[in-house]
């Protein structure tokens, strides 16, 4: 992993949510300063701020982008209460010259009596639908009927946890034999020692979400909770947020071993816990194909999670911060740059900082006579001796001198090298 | 990247303080966005402005080199030649076929390096310069291990001839720097060595070999009494370690010659050919440990390079591979080089994660890491399209997200999920397509992308869109499309009746009253045309109905009244309640008393007609 690119945020207050859309091309971002900006990647690879606008009357918790089969369609949630949705609508000439999008408020969704802790859209072969949690301890299901007019959305189904909710994840599963279920996570934290996770599957016959399991053994508070892509596979896995990063699958068990009407029931397994957070870990989100959980806690880490070829789990990545604050003003840089001789020291040291994450062979500036790593220069003549140090002020920084004298065992990591023009084909 | 084993990687976030801050994120298809953020916060609380970047975090940098995206590309090609490699094809064919595919990836990797060497000199920068240097040497290592695994797992090559292959694996890897060296694996006395040197043909025996190896270090003993190598010291050294080996068989003799040799290997080799020339397959380990350890002698630690090599020697396949994840930056490496081993049927015995086997788990991460690139994608598809267990599913996860900036980029996507009967990826894309194109207002393209998506429902939607879009303007856009729109057009009933609409304007346009009156009029009668278009098509009439020849038929007008009177007697007569009629009421009414006039005076018309013709 590497730090490719920063961009000014620009936001008075701290982020709550960051969002990719479908295609990662855009993004949305959500703030205590009540706002949502949505951001452009522009054909040369840049980000640009294209709206920003008051949307709620408190902090903005999550936003999330429904699928681009509906348009380009928001929600938010808010500690107002509320969840809204936003559509994009195109053709404000003088907006798009200042190259501006209009966003316009399509619902407020005002159901709950306490903040909206999460929001989701449900998987498009559902349709249009929405769901949310708050605190009061009710999720609740939307569905806009007609895609073409996003004004109108009714409130489907509302399911009472009976504790305070503080994530759900739908399961996107597209397949016939899986209905239609919604994993709800609370960070209820009176010392009762209730499930904190609940799973409700939906069901045909009554048309209501019923529950259809109870995770245990969680019973710290929960702060997120995901489901895995799908990939054919007849289980599905959940990961949870907790004192601890857990992943569980859960294999329905056989229709005609349970009651015809009931709900699935599920064999539940834990196949992987880590505590390496140290303690709360508050997001778990799965990469498209779900072969990589990440994970971000109380040790101000991200961390990696993967299953080897073995299906046994582990760390194999840690985002980390590097503690030095970053000057305010500073723009959108492009790390490239960076690595070519950027004055900025901070992304130079992250560039530093994680080729020590990995080595194998040392640079190869001087081959020595007898050097095991000259292997080479047979065939090639050997470059030219180490260029004089760059002009970068020296100074005690153990970071900056091992950049200009690469320690012979220095661990590898492949840096930036050109910045690629966009465009080049295959 | 996420290696199979090993210790994490650590990346950097600048700015974050993650003693007292968290950070929030988002995967993406290809990047990850990072963000600070504080998830104990309260509402209430003060403003805590934090760090004010988001950051972009990629996974695999590799993809975005210029240069290694030759490598990426050239092995493509390789790779889908050798997935098409006969089953049936066995023995020497077959065996040859593998080793020509797997020179042929060398070759890709040595052209690489040299372009990297090339651009490594050439760099202004020198932090720049150091990052292609060390390019360079990972590029050259992976060949090495590539070359050693091509000899011992591929050519499998026999006592005697191995050694020759393992001869020119090292003088092809070894320094020149080092002349010496390289003099020890050359030819420093061409009329002594010939013998040797020729001997790679099978027709010699290893006895043969022996017994002119035998004669080869008389002679160098004899040179070395008769004083022939006094010009030459590093020679005459050299036949000492000869003799000194010969006659005491002391490792030690050669290993005082360290520093001439560049690395364990090299010393392996040297010392193989000196003392052990016949060494078999199996018996390679024993030496390569000893070597590596005489070669060390406790002074350091074998390095990641050192292990795969032994671990090569050692004909363990699968603690290569494992070691070479570990310790390479990317998936290119382990998983072509995989996969050529598993086509040499070395790899039956792992059944792995999910039902797949190590050669898909390596192919998938590899492939998966492509699609990060906004054009290397392309290639990734085939790499899926041989991946049996989970190809398949991986693609449809992947390709639905590429992003369709360009309608040439749309289409490319979409010709490959239909050649793969993802019918799912394809009604999604072109769904999406459709609905970007309708909120744009180009409503022909959203059309077009409806009817390929096989999307009734937005057929519809679109259809109507045009439809009043002609109320409002009097006039079609997109006509070429409407014409001919063909079979397509049964994709929903509104979409019928728009293609039928505008075949009875063309018909109109041609002046061909007679077949556009009659189509006109099935229109209603065979209640395609939705009611709230029928005013608009009785309104169509009134000009045909004005015509100085009579072109509805008595019947046909009689049907046209029967029409008009179903559509007025349902609607209660419009706001009398009120008092206040509005305007547009009265245009409504004008229209339906001018509509009923034409229609009378059509009749009159059409019954004199067609009684005048009868009797004549």
């Amino acid at each position: 992993m590497f730090v490719a690119r920063s961009i000014a945020a620009d936001h008075k207050d701290l982020i709550h949510d960051v969002s990719f859309d479908f295609h990662g091309r855009r993004m949305a971002t959500c703030s205590s300063d009540q706002s949502v900006k949505v951001w452009d990647k522009s054909e040369s690879g840049d980000w640009h701020c294209t709206a920003s606008w008051k949307t709620h009357s408190g902090s903005v918790w999550r936003v999330t982008w429904a699928h681009p089969e509906f348009g380009q369609v928001l929600a938010s949630c808010s500690f107002d209460r509320t969840a809204a949705v936003w559509e994009e609508i195109v053709g404000e000439s003088n907006d798009k010259l200042r190259g501006q999008s209009h966003w316009v408020k399509r619902t407020t969704l005002v159901d709950s009596r306490t903040s909206v802790t999460d929001v989701k859209f449900a998987p498009k072969h559902m349709g249009l639908m929405l769901a949310t949690c708050s605190a009061d301890g009710v999720v609740r299901i939307y569905e806009a009927p007609d895609v073409m007019n996003l004004s109108q959305w009714s409130l489907q189904h509302e399911i009472s946890c009976k504790l305070s909710c503080s994530c759900i994840s739908w399961n996107p599963s597209s397949s016939r034999a899986h209905s239609p279920m919604i994993a709800v996570g609370s960070d209820d934290n009176s010392p009762n020692i209730s499930a904190k996770v609940q799973i409700y599957e939906y069901n045909e016959n009554t048309r209501k979400y019923a529950k259809a399991e109870s995770l245990m053994t969680v019973t710290d508070p929960v702060h997120d909770i995901s489901f895995a892509p799908n990939l054919g596979r007849s289980f599905h896995i959940l990961a949870v947020a907790t004192k601890d990063v857990r992943i569980f699958t859960l294999k329905p068990v056989r229709k005609e071993l349970t009651s015809s009407g009931g709900p699935t029931k599920f064999e539940i397994h834990i196949v992987a816990q880590f505590d390496n957070h140290n303690s709360q870990v508050w997001r778990v989100s799965w990469n498209i194909t779900g072969t990589v959980l990440a994970s971000s806690g109380d040790d101000g880490c991200v961390r990696l999670w993967k299953a080897n070829y073995m299906d046994n789990w582990k760390c194999t990545g840690i985002l980390k911060g590097n503690g030095s604050p970053v000057n305010g003003s500073s723009s959108q840089q492009g790390i490239s740059n960076a690595s070519l001789g950027s004055n900025n020291p901070n992304l130079q040291n992250s560039l530093n900082g994680s080729s020590a994450s990995r080595y194998f062979f040392p640079p190869l500036d001087s081959p020595r006579a007898g050097s095991r790593w000259s292997s080479y220069a047979q065939i090639l003549p050997p470059p030219p001796p180490p260029p004089p140090p760059p002009l970068i002020e020296h100074s005690c920084d153990a970071d900056t001198a091992n950049l200009q004298y690469p320690h012979p065992r220095r661990r590898y990591i492949s840096q930036p090298l050109n910045p690629l023009p966009e465009n080049e084909g295959v | 990247m996420e290696e199979l084993d090993g210790d994490p990687t650590l990346t950097f976030i600048p700015g974050v303080n993650s003693k007292k801050r968290q950070m929030c994120f988002d995967w993406g298809p290809g990047e990850m966005l990072v963000c600070e953020t504080l998830f104990k916060k309260k509402e209430k609380e003060e403003k805590v402005p934090g760090c004010p970047l988001i950051y972009i975090v990629r996974k695999d940098i590799d993809v975005y080199s210029r240069i290694l995206r030759k490598l990426f590309n050239e092995s493509h090609g390789i790779f889908v030649g050798l997935q098409k490699i006969e089953e049936e094809s066995t023995g020497k064919s077959r065996k040859a076929q593998l080793v020509r595919v797997s020179k042929n990836y060398r070759s890709v990797i040595r052209a690489c390096m040299e372009e990297m060497h090339q651009v490594a000199i050439a760099a202004q920068d020198p932090i720049c310069g150091r990052q292609y240097s060390s390019q360079v040497s990972i590029l050259s290592a992976m060949e090495l291990i590539w070359n050693l695994c091509e000899i011992l797992f591929i050519e499998v090559a026999p006592a005697g001839p191995l050694l020759l292959h393992l001869l020119d694996w090292v003088r092809l890897h070894v320094c020149e720097m080092d002349g010496l060296s390289a003099d020890v694996l050359g030819s420093e006395n061409p009329n002594k060595h010939e013998n040797f040197w020729n001997l790679p043909g099978n027709t010699q025996t290893l006895t043969e070999l022996e017994l002119k190896w035998q004669h080869w270090h008389e002679e160098c003993e004899r040179h070395l009494q008769d004083g022939t190598f006094a010009s030459n010291p590093h020679l005459e050294s050299l036949c000492k370690v000869c003799r000194v080996e010969i006659m005491l068989g002391d490792d030690n003799a050669l290993l005082e010659q360290k520093e001439l040799l560049s690395n364990w290997y090299h010393f392996l080799v040297t010392r193989l050919l000196y003392s052990h020339p016949t060494v078999k397959p199996i018996e390679l380990h024993f030496y390569a440990q000893s070597s590596l350890d005489l070669f060390l002698g406790g002074d350091s630690s074998p390095e990641p390079l050192d292990n795969i090599l032994m671990a090569a020697f050692e004909f363990d396949i699968h603690q290569v591979i494992k070691e070479c994840s570990i310790a390479l930056s990317n998936w290119w490496f382990v998983a072509h080089l995989t996969d050529l081993l598993d086509h040499c049927k070395l790899l039956h015995s792992h059944n792995l994660y999910f039902g797949s086997n190590m050669r898909e788990f390596l192919l998938l991460e590899y492939a998966s890491g492509l699609f990060a690139h906004h054009s290397l994608w392309q290639l990734g598809v085939d790499y899926f399209d041989h991946c049996p267990e989970l190809g398949r599913v991986y693609l449809e996860l992947h390709i639905e997200r590429i992003p369709l900036n360009t309608e040439q980029k749309a289409l490319k996507v979409l010709r490959i999920c239909e050649r793969r009967q993802m019918t799912e990826q394809v009604r999604s894309i072109c769904k999406i397509l459709a609905m970007k194109a309708v909120c744009n207002n180009r409503l022909g393209s959203a059309l077009s992308w409806s009817i390929r998506a096989k999307d009734a429902a937005f057929a519809t939607l679109v259809s109507d869109r045009f439809l009043k879009d002609y109320c409002e303007r009097g006039s079609f856009s997109d006509l070429d499309l409407i014409d001919n729109l063909g079979p397509a057009m049964m994709l929903s009933d509104r979409l019928t009746f728009l293609g039928k609409y505008r075949e009875f304007h063309r018909l109109y346009g041609e002046k061909r009253f007679a077949d556009a009156a009659s189509l006109l009029l099935s229109l209603m009668t065979s209640q395609i045309a939705p009611r709230s278009f029928w005013m608009t098509l009785l309104t169509d009439a009134l000009p045909l109905l004005e015509q100085k020849q009579v072109i509805f038929a008595a019947e046909q007008t009689y049907e046209l009244m029967q029409c008009l009177e179903d559509l007025t007697v349902g609607r209660p007569e419009p706001r009398k309640l009120g008092g206040q009629r509005s305007q547009e009421d009265d245009v409504e009414t004008t229209k339906v008393e001018m509509l009923r006039l034409a229609l009378a005076r059509n009749l009159a018309r059409a019954i004199v007609k067609e009684g005048t013709l009868e009797g004549s």
